[in-house]
C-alpha cells in the first residue's frame, strides 16, 4: 500500500503540481477542491493508472470516490489489483 | 486598409523634422506597403502607411476638408460611403477624391462625433482640427481595427500597433503589467482598455476620445452591443430567419465593395460556409476561397472545406499546417499579436494570410462573430446544460447531458457524468453575473501556479473579482445566456479574436478581413432574437441555420460544431522542436524576465517532453509562458528601431514648421 501511495504521489507531483513541496499535498486532499487536477487531467490520470497498474478503469468507476485523493486512488488500485 | 500613427503635443517644442513620424510609421509597413503619407504642424503629426483598396489613385492620406482645417488619417473601411457621399454632396460638400476617407472628414465637419453613428464599417480614425487645435480618435463598434495610445512627456502618441509607440521614443516605458498579465492568463485577453504593456492603452471598441490643446481628455462610448433586458422580437422563427437572411445579404453585398477582388475564408463550419454561399448566390463575383488544413487529423476539416468549395464551385486554395510549420512561425506571430497568447490558434491564420497575399488577393470575407452574436459556442451550451441540471438537482439522468458536450476532444472532461458535474459546478447560483464563464476561467487561472509570488502579489484582487466590479452593473438584469454572449463578444471577440487572431494575423501580410456578421445592423438584430431561440434546446445558431439552410449542403448545416483550434504543445516538441524554445524557457531567461517560476516551468517542460498530449491547463500554460517570454525579448529588452534614413514611397502632404 505505502509503495502504491508513493508511486501515486510521485505521479501527481511530476504531472500536476508544478510548484509544490512534499508537505503541500496531504494524502486525503481532494484533487478537485484544491484545483490540482483540471477537467482534462482526470483522463490523463486514468491512462496512467491503466498503464502503471495494468488495470482497466470502467466509465462507471470514474467517480470522485475512487479517484479524488492519493488515499482514495491507492484504495481503488488495491481493490482492482486484489 | 492601412496603418496609422501620430502624436499631439500638449505642451512641447514642435518637431523640427519628420523623423518622429517616420520612426512610428516604419514598423507598420506590413499594414500598408504601398507608400507613406505625412502631415505635421507645430501641434500635431499624422502618418499613414497605405494599402490601396478603394480609389487606387486618389486614396492618399492624410487628407483634409474644403478649407484645410481638418486633417484625417484612417485605417479601415466605411462600407456605406457611396450613399453617405451622395447625401453629403447633396448638402453642398465638395469632394477632392472618391475615397471613403473623405466621407468621414466631411461628415465630421457637419456632425462632430455624432458622425460615427452613420458609419457602417470597421475603422480606426484620427482627425486633427487645426483651427481648434484638438485631436479626435475613434474606433469601430466591435473593435475590428486597432488603436493604441499613451501619454508620454506632455504628448499623446497613438498608432495601429504598439510597436509604433515604442519606436517613437526610446524613453517610453516598455514593461509588462503584472495585473494585465494575470487577466490574460484568466480571460485570454485583457479585460478592458489596458494592454499587457504598462501605460499603453487601447481605445476600446465603440468609443471615441477627444484631446484639447490644454490637455483635457474626454472619452465616451457611442455604441454598445445591445444585449439587454427587454422585449424580444415576437415574430415566428421563419420570419426571424428571413429577416436575418436579408440583413446578411446586404452586409455581404456592402463588404464586396472594393476596387480589388475579394475572396473568402472557408473553415468547413457553418458560418464561413454561409458567407461564402451568400457571395455565390447574391453577387457576380469570381470566387476564390482559402482554407487551413492540418496534418494532425484532430484539427483538420479539409473534407468539409472541399465539399463546400465543390458545392459552390470556387477556386479553392489550401495551406497545410504541420507541427513544424506552426512551431517555426510562432515567434513571428507573437511579434504581431503584441500580447501573450494562450493558444497557437492565431498561427495558422498568419500562414493563411500569406497564402492569400501570394495569390494576389488583399481582401477576404470571413464568418467571424456568428458564434458570439447568434449563440454558437459550446460555452453557451455548457451553461444551458448546467442550468438545466440545477433545475432538478436530484435527477439521475440530467448529468448525462454533460457527456454529450465535448465528444470531439481527445481528453474530454465529460467521459464521466459524475466528474463533469463537479467540474462544471452545476450547483453555482444562476444569478452569478459570470455563471457561464466560471468553469473556463477557473481552468485557465490554473496557469497561475507558474507565476512568481511577487507577480501574484502585485495584482492584489483576483482578475475575476476586478471584472465583477467593473461589469456587474452592465450585466444586471440580463438572462444568463445573454450575459455569456455579451462577455464572449466583448472579451473573447473584441479583445482576442478580432485582434490576435484577426487584424494582426491578416495585416501581417497586408490582407484585410471583412466580417458580415459584425455589421452592426446584424448584431442589433441578433440581440433582439429571444435567447431561447438563439440556441433552441441544444441546437446552436438555430435562427442562422434556418436562414441559410437552403443554400448549403445539408451535411454542413447538420454538422456538429467543431471549434477552431490548432495543436499547441505538440508544435514545440518532437523531432523538429524549434531551438528558440530552450532559449526562451531557460533558467537564465526566466530569471531575467522575472515573471515565472523557473523550477515550475522546468517541471512543465519535462512533462511535455515525455508526452505531447496534455490537458487544457498545461497547453495554455506552455503557450502562454512561451509567448510572454518571446514578447519580453522582442519588445521589453531588445526592441530595435531600424528606420532607414529615407523611407521608400514617402509622400509629404504638408509639413509646416510654424
Amino acid at each position: 500500500m505505502s509503495e502504491t501511495v508513493n508511486t501515486i504521489r510521485r505521479f501527481i507531483f511530476d504531472n500536476f503540481l508544478f510548484d509544490a513541496g512534499e508537505d503541500d499535498l496531504g494524502n486525503d486532499d481532494s484533487f478537485l477542491e484544491q484545483g490540482i487536477i483540471d477537467s482534462t487531467g482526470v483522463l490523463e490520470l486514468v491512462e496512467w493508472l491503466e498503464e502503471t497498474f495494468s488495470i482497466s478503469v470502467d466509465d462507471e468507476e470514474l467517480i470522485p470516490e475512487n479517484l479524488d485523493s492519493v488515499n482514495r486512488l491507492a484504495a481503488y488500485v488495491a481493490r482492482k489489483t486484489a | 486598409m492601412c496603418g496609422i500613427a501620430g502624436y499631439f503635443n500638449i505642451q512641447r517644442q514642435p518637431e523640427t523634422d519628420l523623423r518622429l513620424l517616420e520612426r512610428m510609421i516604419w514598423p507598420l509597413r506590413h499594414r500598408g506597403p504601398d507608400g507613406f503619407g505625412f502631415f505635421q504642424d507645430p501641434r500635431a503629426g499624422l502618418a499613414h502607411a497605405r494599402l490601396s483598396i478603394i480609389d487606387l489613385e486618389g486614396g492618399w492620406q492624410p487628407i483634409h476638408n474644403e478649407d484645410r482645417t481638418l486633417w484625417i488619417i484612417f485605417n479601415g473601411e466605411i462600407f456605406n460611403y457611396p450613399e453617405l457621399r451622395r447625401e453629403l454632396i447633396g448638402r453642398g460638400h465638395r469632394f477632392a477624391t472618391s475615397s471613403d476617407t473623405e466621407v468621414i472628414i466631411h461628415l465630421y465637419e457637419e456632425k462632430g462625433e455624432n458622425c460615427l453613428e452613420e458609419l457602417n464599417g470597421q475603422f480606426a480614425i484620427a482627425i486633427y482640427d487645426q483651427g481648434r487645435q484638438s485631436l479626435f480618435l475613434a474606433r469601430d463598434r466591435m473593435g475590428i481595427r486597432p488603436l493604441f495610445y499613451t501619454t508620454h512627456q506632455n504628448r499623446l502618441l497613438f498608432a495601429s500597433e504598439i510597436k509604433a509607440i515604442f519606436a517613437a521614443d526610446p524613453s517610453v516605458e516598455r514593461a509588462i503589467d503584472p495585473l494585465v498579465l494575470q487577466e490574460i492568463f484568466t480571460f485570454w485577453s485583457s479585460a478592458g482598455g489596458d494592454t499587457v504593456f504598462r501605460g499603453i492603452r487601447q481605445l476600446e471598441p465603440g468609443c471615441w476620445l477627444k484631446l484639447e490643446r490644454d490637455g483635457t481628455m474626454q472619452q465616451q462610448r457611442y455604441w454598445e452591443i445591445p444585449f439587454q433586458e427587454r422585449e424580444f422580437a415576437r415574430a415566428p422563427e421563419r420570419e426571424l430567419a428571413a429577416e436575418l437572411r436579408d440583413l446578411l445579404i446586404d452586409a455581404v453585398r456592402l463588404r464586396l465593395r472594393a476596387d480589388v477582388p475579394v475572396g473568402a475564408y472557408l473553415s468547413g463550419g457553418l458560418d464561413s460556409s454561409a458567407i461564402t454561399s451568400l457571395i455565390r448566390h447574391y453577387t457576380d463575383n469570381d470566387l476564390k476561397t482559402f482554407s487551413v488544413t492540418f496534418s494532425d487529423t484532430v484539427y483538420d476539416e479539409q473534407r468539409e472545406q472541399q465539399e463546400m468549395a465543390g458545392f459552390l464551385d470556387t477556386d479553392h486554395n489550401e495551406i497545410r499546417c504541420t507541427y513544424a510549420t506552426i512551431g517555426r512561425a510562432f515567434p513571428e506571430v507573437v511579434r504581431h499579436t503584441e500580447t501573450p497568447i494562450l493558444r497557437t490558434a492565431p498561427t495558422p491564420l498568419f500562414l493563411l494570410s500569406s497564402l492569400v497575399r501570394e495569390t494576389g488577393y488583399k481582401v477576404v470575407l470571413t464568418g467571424e462573430g456568428a458564434d458570439e452574436i447568434l449563440g454558437g459556442y459550446d460555452l453557451f451550451k455548457e451553461a444551458k446544460v448546467r442550468a438545466f441540471i440545477a433545475g432538478q438537482p436530484d435527477s439521475a439522468c440530467r448529468p448525462f447531458l454533460l457527456k454529450r458536450l465535448y465528444p470531439y476532444l481527445a481528453l474530454s472532461p465529460s467521459r464521466s457524468a459524475e466528474y463533469a458535474r463537479r467540474f462544471f459546478n452545476t450547483d453555482a447560483p444562476l444569478d452569478d453575473p459570470f455563471y457561464g464563464h466560471r468553469p473556463r476561467w477557473k481552468t485557465t487561472a490554473g496557469t497561475h501556479v507558474f507565476f512568481r509570488d511577487e507577480i501574484l502579489a502585485a495584482a492584489g484582487t483576483p482578475p475575476v473579482e476586478r471584472l465583477r466590479e467593473q461589469w456587474a452593473p452592465r450585466l444586471a438584469g440580463l438572462d444568463y445566456f445573454s450575459r455569456a454572449q455579451f462577455l464572449e463578444s466583448r472579451l473573447l471577440l473584441g479583445n482576442y479574436l478580432l485582434s490576435s487572431q484577426g487584424d494582426r494575423m491578416a495585416m501581417a501580410h497586408s490582407v484585410e478581413g471583412r466580417f458580415p456578421f459584425l455589421d452592426h445592423r446584424v448584431v442589433e438584430f441578433a440581440c433582439s432574437i429571444p435567447p431561447r431561440l438563439r440556441m433552441k434546446a441544444l441546437n446552436e445558431k438555430n435562427i442562422l441555420k434556418k436562414a441559410v439552410a437552403d443554400i448549403l449542403p445539408p451535411a454542413i448545416v447538420r454538422r456538429r460544431k467543431q471549434p477552431y483550434m490548432a495543436p499547441d504543445i505538440p508544435s514545440f516538441f518532437g523531432d523538429e522542436s524549434p531551438q528558440y524554445v530552450r532559449y526562451h524557457l531557460s533558467e537564465r531567461r526566466l530569471e531575467e524576465t522575472g515573471l515565472f517560476k523557473p523550477a515550475a516551468v522546468r517541471r512543465l517542460l519535462a512533462k511535455c517532453e515525455k508526452r505531447a498530449r496534455q490537458g487544457f491547463r498545461e497547453n495554455m500554460a506552455f503557450v502562454g509562458i512561451l509567448s510572454t517570454q518571446i514578447l519580453c525579448d522582442a519588445f521589453v529588452e531588445n526592441f530595435q528601431d531600424d528606420t532607414p534614413d529615407t523611407l521608400p514611397g514617402k509622400r509629404v502632404v504638408i509639413n509646416k514648421e510654424n
